[in-house]
């Protein structure tokens, strides 16, 4: 076990784990933040994406040790207020059907678009294909992107 | 249904209430009243207005949470703002809960209209009291119960103690269709704002106090057992606080963290005695399929007599493989094992099954086991199953504490149920015009029912009988069925026995089409084209949802260059459902392009939640149709995660338009029948862009 330093949503956190341990499970287990989900563990399908220094990323894949000293966010953070204009456009689109990919979509989405504020769809298949929804909400997904998107920022 | 006393009521609130304390349900639930009205079960209303509707199936991303509640707020004439939604733990109050077989409103469309207008009825006598006028001329209207003639009304919240002193109803009179307000409205889903913000809680999400995690080895061959097992390394692992065998299959790691549960996990050694199905790999199970094709047959559908008919033959071979649900949530629960009671959280479609199931193997009474249902990450069937509950109360029970379980993703999909694989053989009979005279279908596969212990009617999985669907009015048709065994354990996966069926009976069906030199849509019309109840279908049901596919997609007019249609219809769970598939081809692999799918299923309740049924049928069968299957190799599945079971992304993804027929009939099923025309539909345009007939998926493998 070893002690790391964690900047999540502005907030500095302390935690104890082994070095090893996946920032998934830090952020889950020892923080009691569950919005971040598990779905694969190996970076295959995006349910728990979360953003390092801006840039979307697995967190089941990022080894705390990795993650410490770096500036995280997630969709507990995502907005300091109220809602994102990608969470507005995700509620007007009506895309979750289970929702439990949707936060990592979000995630994903967010990183995405604030890079790539006026994207094309070929831009937003590009963009989302890491992220697997078993429900199929991908055609409300892009919807919502670009509502998002055209939303003026 | 049965009035209930409040006692009894109050008795299933405080089982429900449950969960307010851990806050699975929505924003605007609320305590439970002190006083007011529950006339039943499924419904309370607070002197503070506020309307709580108990929904007694599982939320899995198919909005019974909002879609139940529209059904009882209709008869209520309830103000819809004012509803809130609490999820019903296992019960005795509520019948079978299980939430499967595209029923969740078809099985509760009576109840909660029942339980609905139960409560107007009361609420309207309660106002013609207070106000010493004629019953007749109070009327309910959105929330409030109306003098109209002293211009006086008074609110249901207003209302709810003098309600609760009156008699309850046992037959009160439902709303016609034409007066409906809220059902068949575009209502936003009551669960969305949570689900953007990561507030929803899953059972992964959920914790008790004092809790540990675990995970647990199971056997990788289906049918093996521990023959030992070496603790050493894994009690090494910081975390870890116990180790034990559970059941005769595998071994629980219990510790601190999930983490070092899988840590533990790794570093435990296991000796598997593999049993009987060590060397059993996909192509044997497929030879034995096909080598049982001509034993004993139960007659699923019969007309005329094949036998008799002389013509141009033409037969064909299908196979499909076995699939994985593979919900994004893996497998979970949380369970708190005390002595003589347990309390369980799960992600489950079956409350009840896990009651009972985790009541037996715990070797208590199944009434000290309570069962509280969290929100599914996704369900097609796989939480129809109880293992992950079960093992939970019994890890609990060993390693004596609250424990929640985690399955990965390998776990998962190693250690499903699974979608049967079959085989079919077809065959017809053309006349000389190139017209069918005679059809047959042979279905070759194993029950899953009959697997998990139910005994076969007639010779055959009666579920099978159910989704073996036969609409088309052949002069002369046989489709029957051999039941097989397999070791491979099985499942109920969205659409079940459908999906193979109607791969099979579509796709030959397009076959027909071709050797007669028809078009695939005027065959069907033809065959369908007499009006009458067919093997219960209805002729012109199944005629309208094709010819609404056919016109959306633009059916046989031109396409783009290199584009193809296939087209196919099924009828499954009561409802009715055609699709038209456009594809081009990219080398030797289809790029779908875009999806019509039409649905008739009775009333509509919610037309937002009916489209995105559809619109996740037809995806999720596109998955499976294309690239996705479950192979056996020494007794194990080969897949084990999303890279060699790929479900569709959304590069893959076609544009799909959703339409129904509307319908005042009772409602029916719709989250399984768009499945099954997906893959025929599809491969029937490869074949329209190819002329290669495609008789087995996946097509990419």
């Amino acid at each position: 076990m070893s002690e790391f330093a964690l900047k999540i949503n502005g907030s500095d956190h302390k935690v104890d784990v082994a070095p090893d341990t996946p920032l998934l499970w830090v952020l889950r287990d020892t923080l009691q933040m569950t919005g971040t989900k598990f779905g694969c563990g190996a970076g295959l399908c995006g349910a728990c994406t979360v953003h390092v220094e801006g840039n979307a990323t697995r967190s089941c894949s990022m080894p705390v040790s990795q993650a410490s000293g770096k500036s995280i966010t997630t969709i507990e953070g995502l907005s300091g207020n109220g809602l994102t204009a990608l969470q507005q456009a995700w509620i007007a689109e009506e895309v979750p059907q289970c929702g439990y990919c949707q936060v990592g979509q979000i995630m994903t989405a967010a990183a995405f678009l604030a890079k790539t504020p006026h994207p094309t769809d070929d831009q937003i298949t590009q963009a989302m294909a890491g992220n697997i929804c078993r429900c199929g909400t991908y055609d409300r997904i892009r919807k919502a992107i670009h509502r998002a998107a055209g939303g003026g920022q | 249904m049965t009035p209930l006393s409040r006692r009894d009521f109050l008795t299933a609130g405080a089982a429900a209430g449950a969960g307010l304390v851990i806050g699975f349900y929505l924003p605007r639930n609320g305590a439970s009243p002190k006083n007011g009205f529950a006339p039943n079960a499924y419904l309370r209303i607070a002197s503070d207005e506020k309307i709580t509707v108990v929904v007694a199936r599982s939320e899995m991303g198919q909005g019974v949470w909002t879609a139940l509640p529209m059904i009882l707020a209709e008869e209520l004439e309830a103000d819809w703002k004012k509803i809130a939604v609490e999820q019903a733990g296992a019960s005795m109050l509520y019948g079978d809960q299980s939430t499967g077989g595209s029923a969740s409103v078809r099985t509760t469309w009576d109840p909660m209209r029942k339980a609905g207008a139960q409560a107007r009825e009361m609420l309207i006598t309660a106002a013609a009291l207070e106000w010493g006028v004629p019953r007749a001329t109070c009327k309910p209207e959105s929330g409030y119960i109306v003098h109209a003639s002293s211009n006086r009304r008074l609110s249901y919240g207003q209302l709810a103690d003098k309600a609760a002193s009156l008699a309850v109803p046992t037959d009160p009179p439902l709303k016609q269709a034409k007066d409906y307000k809220i059902v068949g409205q575009r209502l936003a889903r009551l669960d969305t704002p949570d689900k953007v913000i990561g507030k929803s809680g899953y059972g992964i999400d959920f914790r008790v106090p004092n809790m540990k995690y675990a995970c647990v080895a199971r056997c990788p061959v289906f049918g093996g057992k521990v023959a030992n097992f070496d603790d050493q390394e894994a009690r090494k692992i910081s975390g870890v606080t116990y180790v034990g065998k559970i059941g005769d299959s595998s071994v629980a790691v219990v510790a601190d963290s999930v983490w070092s549960a899988m840590q533990g996990r790794r570093a435990l050694k296991v000796t598997w005695d593999e049993g009987p199905n060590k060397d059993l790999n996909s192509a044997q199970i497929y030879a034995g399929l096909k080598q049982a094709v001509n034993g004993k047959a139960a007659v699923l559908y019969s007309a005329g007599d094949i036998a008799k008919v002389s013509g141009r033959r033409i037969e064909a071979e299908y196979q499909l493989p076995f699939m994985a649900h593979a919900p994004m949530e893996p497998g979970n629960s949380v369970a708190d094992f005390h002595g003589d009671s347990c309390e369980i959280w799960a992600p489950t479609q079956v409350p009840q099954d896990v009651r009972d199931s985790a009541g037996q193997a715990l070797g208590i009474d199944p009434d000290k086991v309570k069962v509280n249902i969290t929100l599914l990450g996704g369900g097609f069937g796989r939480r129809l199953e109880h293992d992950y509950a079960v093992e939970a109360a019994l890890v609990s029970k060993a390693a004596n504490t609250p424990v929640k379980v985690i399955w990965t993703r390998e776990d998962d999909m190693r250690n499903s149920t699974y979608r049967p694989a079959s085989y079919h053989k077809l065959s017809a009979v053309l006349d000389g015009a190139g017209w069918p005279v005679a059809f047959s279908h042979r279905i070759v596969m194993p029950g899953i029912n009959v697997q998990k212990g139910t005994p076969p009617v007639d010779g055959t999985d009666p579920e099978i009988k159910d989704e073996a669907s036969f609409v088309y009015a052949f002069p002369h048709a046989l489709v029957d069925h051999v039941l097989t065994e397999t070791p491979i354990p099985l499942g109920w996966m969205r659409s079940v026995n459908a999906l193979q069926v109607g791969f099979a009976a579509e796709s030959f069906i397009d076959e027909i089409a071709a050797a007669g030199h028809k078009d695939p849509l005027q065959l069907r019309l033809r065959l369908l084209e007499k009006d009458q109840n067919l093997n219960n279908w209805q002729t012109a049901r199944m005629r309208a949802v094709l010819q609404m596919a056919a016109d959306k997609s633009g059916w046989g007019k031109p396409l783009p260059a290199g584009h193809y249609h296939g087209i196919a219809c099924f009828g499954c769970f009561n409802s009715y459902s055609a699709e038209v598939v456009e594809i081009s081809m990219e080398g030797d692999k289809p790029r779908v392009h875009r999806v019509v799918g039409v649905i008739d299923c009775g009333q509509v309740i919610n037309p937002n939640i009916l489209e995105q049924q559809i619109r996740g049928a037809i995806i999720f069968a596109l998955t499976n149709a294309l690239q996705a299957q479950i192979t056996i190799d020494k007794g194990r599945v080969v897949q084990g995660n999303f890279d060699t079971y790929q479900p569709v992304r959304i590069t893959e993804a076609p544009e799909i338009e959703a339409y129904y027929v509307t319908s005042s009939e009772s409602p029916t099923g719709a989250g399984e029948p768009p499945v099954p025309p997906l893959a025929p539909a599809l491969c029937n345009a490869i074949y329209a862009a190819t002329k290669k007939r495609l008789r087995a998926l996946p097509i990419i493998s």
